[in-house]
């Protein structure tokens, strides 16, 4: 029996047809996004099955409420345009959620029909359907461009672009943009930030809203999120790191272009190396010294490494997932002495295959690396039915492969379905580098334990 | 808070619609209605199958997620191909858990996979056709599929690609059932219009294609059960036991094989009214099998079902092996019920979800005591609230009209009369209804409150006006009922537990209410220290 039983190892390219895909659309970037900032009500101007969707996936992977509007279109808006049913979202959000931001992001029907968000909002204004001191912002999200990330990414830009100031008077802040991690990620940035002594700006920020505590009250809007006059403030600040090219670049570079905020654009800190380089960057732009402290971390984590590299050396690795994981995930790997034999992302865009080629540097000269519609879940299969793999690391739907080829699999990525802790536990630091290595030993020894002959279980790993 | 103190009836309503400002009062208070019942059932009227105001943050999702979700989802023999950008087909993979158990490993499935045309900038400026051809060109190639299925989504609708002739030219070029869906997004107000354009084309292009008669005695056909967590496994093992066979079920555990013999059997037994009474009629109407209303949620519900199944065959052996069966489960489930119902008992549920089940669950509740104090569903009709007969008596809007309803005729050759007049009106004689359904509301107590598409604010009132001991809904309501501290049911996906039908089902769905409702856990929220039994500080640990 098996789970994909119609895939086999028999690869033919298709133009047409996506199975099994490595993304999703962009207006669940867009809501992650707004939900990391405080007092915000995302909004999906559409019909809707949208935002149903996107709360519902949110909502399974955070195990949190997701709270998100929609401009429930019917037919007549299609036909018409949605102008009226925006205007009315807008009056009633406001009387009934009271957020200080509602957060509009289009969908691909209103994104095909046209609709001119800013046009509406203004309207809105003009009727007295927004309240003084609140706002109406927004992002264009087609799916039919781009992915998740995409959304992720237009929506971090538009916080800059409604919402940083200039000033001749630069604070001594940074900001940073996480890019798509867990609020457990977007906590660690923060803590490496305070241990350093730097003082940031953390933009989006979904800590303390989608890991947000049982109390027995039900906050509409949790302590979490990045403040209005934080955002304000990031137009001031000596620089902006970004973390994940095509999650973060667009905000870093327009808050460059808009305030003159210099720009450094990093992989994520996933992993040793590339930790380094967010902490060295950081060193560098804030002129602090590295605590003795990081230090320690970091050792901690080169001593793991060290240890159990037997276990790591030439283990053959299939990931999916989002650009900006996968470039840092593969790097890890390879320095690891792992080889990351397969990636496949859905987000459209050259640029991944160039950052994966700069990573592994000719290591792994055997790697397939795919991006784009075609490169989807099923043709990562083919490629493992050709050739297998030693692990599996990705989001939840590849534990069907998992169960049907027999091998052990890391969850990383999004969506997580059916598993806690990717939201309290970062993979993100020298930290969620120990972390990210206890899972995957964990995965490889656990398989070993339960396969191996008999006689040749060990007690000592 | 002690039960009788709570609000209830007008006043809890009152305070509910007390939340919204006055013209979003008037537009909500006709789907809030206290339940108050005549002698004869009469309730009043609930405004249903309306358009959600832009901005609530409603319970509901879309046509799509109706027809390609919930009806066709659950057949594992057929490509289900999403014509349409990336995500809407992406959110609708395994995500709805419908179970299916294809016999040998040579059979054919397809439900863990997700096949979309994935749209691109392109092909929405100049028309997704080719790409929708191609795709279907390359979905045969590779995996040779019985039928394949094509749904719409928003954006194919607006720009126009006619999904019906890429349907038909395929089918013809390729020798396989291919047909389509118009099922955008935007059609309707909610899920409902998408399993009515799904029975449409069920009906259309599938049901009656095979004329094969079924090999069993008393046949019949099962509509309106998913399969979720296994139900319909638990009904087709209870039916063979009692003697039935099963020709089809729409659409737990089926095969499209299933789907084109469904019009064979002899009696249509209906559970989910809302998603599939459509295909009940049709079926009725061109080739006279005759349906009626059954609910399997419940174990009393599930023995009435199997009786008045029994009683329409009417035969003497079939009666006695059906009682066999019930005094058997029944001793089961008594014994379970006894242990648990008096630790249920006075304590109460809240259910807000679909289309069938926040009634029918209603039915499990009160077996172990427990009181529904409100409830309502997220995209019934007033039929499903009122009971068939005010049909004649719902006016459509446009939302509705733009629906299709297909003209049926007789089938001239394959029309049987299964029930002879004198048969019906022998049964009629002793309250037995066909093609009709009576409703939520008559099986509710007066003064508790019935909420159509209930959204995010009135959850919210009523969580905090009467904190029921459990709230059933789905899983965007899940743990936002659950921070306010109390449990939280999903009775979509049953929170990944299950099966729920029949007998096997109802102890299980007993247990899981009494760790729900009886568990220490909540009590845990405030720690010791702020409770007020905590003594207060004793020392000082160096205060300056
Ligand atoms: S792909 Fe487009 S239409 Fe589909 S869910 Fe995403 S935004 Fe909505
Ligand atoms: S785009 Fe339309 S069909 Fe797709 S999920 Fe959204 S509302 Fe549904």
């Amino acid at each position: 029996m098996a789970l994909l039983r119609h895939t086999t190892g028999t690869v033919t390219e298709r133009q047409a047809l996506t199975v099994n895909p490595a993304k999703t659309c962009q207006p669940i970037g867009a809501m992650y996004a707004a939900l990391g900032v405080h007092n915000c009500l995302p909004h999906s101007h559409g019909s809707q099955g949208c935002c149903s969707y996107h709360r519902s996936a949110l909502t399974r992977h955070y195990k949190e409420p997701v709270m998100a509007a929609t401009s429930s279109f019917t037919e007549g808006s299609s036909v018409f345009g949605g102008q009226s049913n925006l205007l009315a979202a807008i009056e009633n959000i406001f009387t009934l959620y009271a957020p200080d931001v509602i957060a509009v992001h289009t969908t691909c029907l209103s994104e095909t029909i046209g609709d001119d968000i800013p046009q509406i909002a203004a309207k809105a204004r003009e009727e007295g359907k927004v309240p003084a001191g609140k706002y109406v912002i927004h992002a264009n999200t087609p799916s039919y461009v781009g992915s998740h990330v995409t959304g992720f990414a237009n929506m971090t830009k538009s916080l800059v672009t409604y919402f940083s100031d200039w000033s001749e008077n630069r604070l001594r802040t940074v900001n940073i943009i996480p890019g798509w991690v867990e609020p457990a990620d977007m906590r660690e940035i923060k803590r490496l930030a305070a241990l350093m002594g730097v003082e940031i700006i953390l933009f989006p920020d979904t800590s303390d809203v989608l890991d947000a505590p049982q109390t027995g009250t039900h906050e509409f809007y949790p302590r979490g999120g990045v403040t209005i006059q934080a955002l304000r403030r990031t137009g001031a600040s000596q620089a902006t790191i970004a973390l994940g090219p095509t999650a973060s670049a667009p905000a870093a570079r327009e808050l460059e272009k808009k305030c003159g905020v210099d720009s450094h654009i990093l992989e994520l800190p996933i992993g040793l190396r590339a930790t380094d380089a967010f902490v060295d960057t950081l060193r560098r732009t804030a002129g602090v010294e590295v605590p003795a402290a990081l230090v320690e971390e970091r050792g901690r984590l080169m001593d793991v490494i060290t240890d159990m590299h037997q276990y790591f050396y030439g283990k053959r690795v299939a990931l999916w997932g989002d650009p900006d994981q996968l470039v840092s995930l593969a790097g890890f790997l390879a320095d690891l002495d792992m080889k990351p034999v397969y990636a496949v992302t859905g987000t459209p865009g050259r640029a991944f295959e160039e950052r994966m080629a700069k990573v592994l540097a000719g290591r792994v000269p055997e790697a397939k690396i795919r991006q784009g519609p075609q490169a989807d879940m099923f043709l990562m299969h083919q490629w493992i039915k050709e050739q297998g793999v030693d692990l599996l690391i990705g989001n939840t739907y590849g534990k069907y492969i998992a169960r049907d080829e027999n091998i052990p699999f890391v969850r990383h990525g999004f969506p997580i379905l059916d598993r806690v802790g990717h939201s309290y536990f970062p993979t993100t630091g020298y930290m969620g580098g120990i972390r990210l290595l206890e899972k995957i030993l964990g995965a490889l020894q656990d398989q070993q334990d339960r396969n191996c002959p008999e006689e040749a279980v060990e007690l000592v790993m | 808070m002690k039960h009788h103190d709570l609000p209830k009836g007008e006043g809890l309503r009152e305070k509910i619609l007390a939340g919204y400002p006055a013209k979003l009062a008037k537009k909500r208070a006709p789907q809030l209605v206290v339940n108050q019942k005549d002698a004869a059932d009469n309730v009043p009227p609930v405004k249903a199958n309306v358009r959600t105001t832009p901005g609530i943050i409603t319970q509901r999702g879309c046509c799509y997620a109706g027809c390609k979700g919930v009806v066709l989802g659950p057949t594992r023999d057929i490509i289900n191909l999403v014509h349409g950008p990336v995500g809407c087909s992406f959110y609708a993979w395994l995500t709805r858990r419908n179970q299916t158990r294809p016999p040998t490993d040579q059979d054919e499935n397809f439900m863990t996979y997700c096949f979309t045309t994935d749209m691109q900038d392109e092909n929405i400026v100049f028309g997704g056709e080719k790409k929708l051809r191609a795709a279907v060109q390359e979905a045969y190639d590779l995996f040779h599929p019985k039928a394949i299925g094509i749904f719409s989504t928003c954006p194919v609708g607006l720009i126009g690609d006619d999904v019906h002739a890429v349907a038909k030219e395929m089918k013809e070029k390729l020798g396989i059932n291919i047909f389509g869906f118009s099922c955008e997004g935007y059609k309707g107000v909610s899920q409902s219009a998408g399993h009515h354009i799904a029975n449409n084309q069920l009906f259309k292009h599938v049901i009656g294609r095979d004329d094969t008669a079924p090999a069993g005695k008393f046949n019949i056909t099962l509509l309106g059960e998913y399969n979720i967590g296994g139900d319909a496994f638990v009904l087709e093992e209870l039916l063979e036991r009692c003697g039935f066979t099963l020709v089809a079920t729409l659409s737990g555990n089926s095969t499209i094989g299933q789907f084109e013999r469904a019009h064979t059997a002899d009696l249509n037994v209906v559970m989910c009214h809302r998603s599939i009474n459509y295909v009940a009629d049709m079926i009725e109407k061109k080739f006279g099998v005759p349906w009626f209303k059954v609910n399997f949620i419940g174990a009393h519900a599930t023995a009435k079902s199997l009786r008045k199944m029994a009683a329409f065959f009417g035969d003497a052996e079939l009666t006695a092996r059906v009682e066999t069966v019930i005094a058997e489960e029944m001793a089961k489930v008594a014994a379970v019920e006894a242990e648990i119902k008096p630790r249920c008992t006075g304590k109460t549920a809240m259910l807000f979800v679909g289309g069938s089940r926040a009634h029918h669950y209603q039915d499990l509740f009160s077996e172990i005591g427990m009181k529904t104090i409100a409830a309502g569903y997220e995209f019934a009709h007033r039929d499903d609230y009122e009971g068939r007969k005010v049909l004649s008596t719902v006016t459509l809007d446009a939302d509705s009209r733009n629906i299709e309803e297909l003209d049926v005729e007789r089938d001239p050759k394959r029309f049987r009369q299964v029930l002879s007049d004198e048969k019906r009106q022998k049964l009629a004689a002793v309250n037995f209804e066909f093609s009709d359904y009576q409703g939520m509301m008559p099986q509710m107590d007066n003064e508790t409150l019935v909420i159509d598409d209930i959204n995010e604010q009135d959850t919210q009132r009523l969580l905090e006006l009467c904190r029921p001991d459990v709230f059933c809904a789905g899983i965007k309501e899940k743990y936002g009922v659950q921070k306010h501290g109390v449990p939280c049911k999903q009775l979509h996906s049953y929170d990944y537990g299950g099966p729920y039908a029949g007998f096997k089902g109802a102890i299980n769905f007993y247990r899981e209410i009494d760790r729900l409702v009886n568990t220490r856990i909540w009590s845990f929220i405030e720690p010791p220290w702020k409770t007020a039994a905590s003594p207060t500080l004793e020392a000082t640990y160096a205060r300056d």
